[in-house]
């Protein structure tokens, strides 16, 4: 069977196409135009609208699969994955890409296992081997320890999952022009062992540290919940998201969706700034993707300083006062 | 209620070595651990089975060493553990290790729940648990931060998305992931270690699970480590050791700087 073309699964939200489909679109058209194939991404949602759905094409699709229908207003594994599948078998791409987000990470590996699909999960890097037109995925392992290269030579799909904010869109051209197909799946495909009950949003915009351009984030050396709050402020005045390491989370000074690190969230902030953060690797593995690292810690010797690209010596409970303070008179002034 | 906890033992992130031809992880001389976020799955099972009675049975498959995380889990509080041990199922990528603890689960028979940690700490995939249930074609539910109702043909659960916390009803039997956000995992107790040391743990090869050979191991695994390779760690950045309040008010003023330069000011 001939496999063809590269595939980006689009996520939406409430309608919405979500940035993070938007950045996969960088890489599968990077990829696509090295395999001069086509770049189809494909939509499962609820009432989208032309205009929302022609943004995809805007970004570099070629082409835009979309299914509509009332089952995917919200997450539910079952319908996602069988009708993936069904599209799959349909259309036979080369290469399946997800972002790495809660839902990808949930219907990739199922999907991969139903087509007996290579999978590499949280991929940094994507390119074509010359001559076989392989699939090279970069990923850090590991606790970001190694960097490993992975391919999947015999099997088709390709499938990765990708980091998300490890790149930036494309500038979107409205003069790109694109199909976009309403697909159908069968009955059978859109029914759901589960069933959404109710969703409670994040009311704490500052826990997204997942999609935040900036987090300031506190570790042990704040010393208190107290004083954890110089964290929070200089995150308001930043207008970032707070992140932490294991401890202040552990103490019970900030909540476990603050938490930056191996058993928390890795982030890819424009800019991640830390303070009382010694760098021990578990943390480091969740920043390994920040674009720009300012720390603060009294010690000399922490591990953070090597990540760093603005290390400041000195004792957070000197420094982020006057940075609060400097960042205030700003707005002010 | 049957609960089914599949673990990894993983070794310590801190102190990892790679075989640079096959790729794979160099486990002799590595203090083994249970995987940290696995821990999670094995409380939330314990309170699991204190509040609706039943049995607890951790599954793991690893090298024959594996066999002490298995008695790790019995002395917090699992009763039974099965070891998948062969030579055949070495090398195995997450598509051929959720075959095979599937293959192992299908052999256990009737089952109510598998509780999985999130991801493991070394491979940081998170597809293990995922792929069981697609082999199973059982419902299941990820990122799982609360369980909080069990009936008799149905569970609901609070799962931690980006945005916020999705309540789901899902149908029995069912897979779950768990978040370290769901609990805080005790430690063995002395008397849980003793019954770990004398409890039998059968060891279980392809032939025991009816696994089709082709699907194990290296052989068996469509993903290919091609290339190891260490990240660069050190940015060479900039550093600043003020020693009185002026200098500290100028690293500050350095610190602006560097935001405008990059745009977020």
């Amino acid at each position: 069977m001939e496999y063809k073309g590269v595939w980006i699964l689009g996520e939406q939200n409430k309608g919405i196409i979500q940035t993070v489909s938007y950045e996969l679109l960088k890489r599968g058209k990077f990829l696509s135009e090295k395999l001069g194939v086509d770049l189809v991404a494909v939509v499962l949602g609820y009432q989208i609208s032309p205009k929302e759905l022609n943004k995809l094409i805007h970004y570099g699709a070629n082409r835009v699969i979309y299914v509509n229908d009332q089952i995917f207003q919200n997450f539910l594994p079952d319908p996602y994955i069988n009708s993936i599948m069904e599209l799959i078998n349909k259309y036979n791409p080369e290469i399946m890409l997800a972002s790495a987000t809660s839902t990808g990470r949930t219907v990739a590996p199922a999907v991969a296992v139903k087509c007996h699909a290579g999978l590499t999960a949280d991929c940094t890097g994507l390119d074509i081997e010359e001559g076989s037109n392989n699939l090279i995925q970069t990923r850090p392992a590991i606790g970001g320890n190694i960097l490993a290269t992975i391919k999947s030579p015999n099997h088709r799909p390709q499938m990765a999952t990708v980091r998300p904010h490890s790149n930036q869109p494309l500038e979107p051209n409205p003069g790109n022009v694109g199909e976009v197909i309403y697909e159908k799946v069968k009955e059978k495909n859109l029914k759901s062992r589960t069933n959404q009950i109710a969703f409670i949003e994040m009311k704490d915009e500052s826990a997204n540290i997942q999609d935040a351009e900036i987090i300031v984030a506190g570790g042990k050396g704040c010393k208190t919940e107290e004083s954890f709050k110089m964290v929070r402020e200089l995150a308001h005045q930043l207008n970032g998201a707070v992140g932490a390491s294991r401890e202040p989370v552990d103490l019970g000074w900030v909540k476990y969706p603050h938490q930056v690190g191996l058993s928390g969230k890795t982030v890819s902030p424009n800019m991640y700034v830390c303070a009382g953060i010694s760098g021990a690797v578990q943390h480091l593995a969740g920043i390994k993707t920040a674009h720009n690292i300012v720390a603060i810690n009294n010690d000399p010797n922490a591990q953070i300083f090597q990540v760093a690209d603005i290390s400041v010596q000195a004792d957070l409970f000197d420094v982020l006062p006057i940075l609060i303070d400097k960042l205030k008179d700003r707005k002010v002034g | 209620m049957k609960i089914l906890v599949p673990i990894k033992q993983v070794p310590e992130t801190s102190n990892v070595k790679m075989d640079p031809e096959t790729g794979t992880m160099v486990r002799s001389g590595v203090e083994p651990i249970v995987n940290p976020l696995d821990l999670y799955a094995v409380e939330e099972a314990i309170r699991l089975k204190a509040k609706y009675g039943g049995e607890i049975i951790a599954i793991s498959m690893g090298p024959p060493g594996a066999k002490k995380a298995l008695q790790e889990v019995i002395s917090m509080g699992c009763d039974e553990g099965i070891l998948l041990s062969h030579r055949k199922f070495a090398g195995a990528d997450t598509w051929s290790t959720s075959y095979v603890l599937a293959q192992a689960i299908k052999k256990i028979g009737k089952f109510d729940v598998i509780l999985c940690g999130e991801r493991a700490t070394d491979g940081d995939t998170g597809q293990v648990g995922p792929g069981i249930a697609a082999w199973l074609d059982i419902p299941f539910s990820t990122y799982v931060s609360q369980i909080s109702e069990v009936n008799k043909d149905t569970i609901t659960v609070k799962r931690i998305v980006e945005n916020g916390y999705q309540l789901v009803g899902i149908e029995k039997p069912t897979l779950l992931t768990v978040v370290k956000e769901i609990n805080f995992p005790r430690l063995p107790t002395l008397d849980g270690k003793i019954r770990s040391k004398k409890i039998e743990i059968p060891l279980w090869g392809p032939e025991d699970i009816d696994a089709k050979i082709e699907n194990l191991g290296l052989k068996g695994s469509p993903t290919r480590v091609v290339k190891i390779s260490k990240p660069k760690v050190s940015r060479d950045g900039e550093v600043y050791k003020p020693n009185n309040e002026k200098e500290t008010e100028e690293v500050v003023d350095r610190i602006i700087e560097f935001f405008e330069q990059k745009e977020i000011l």
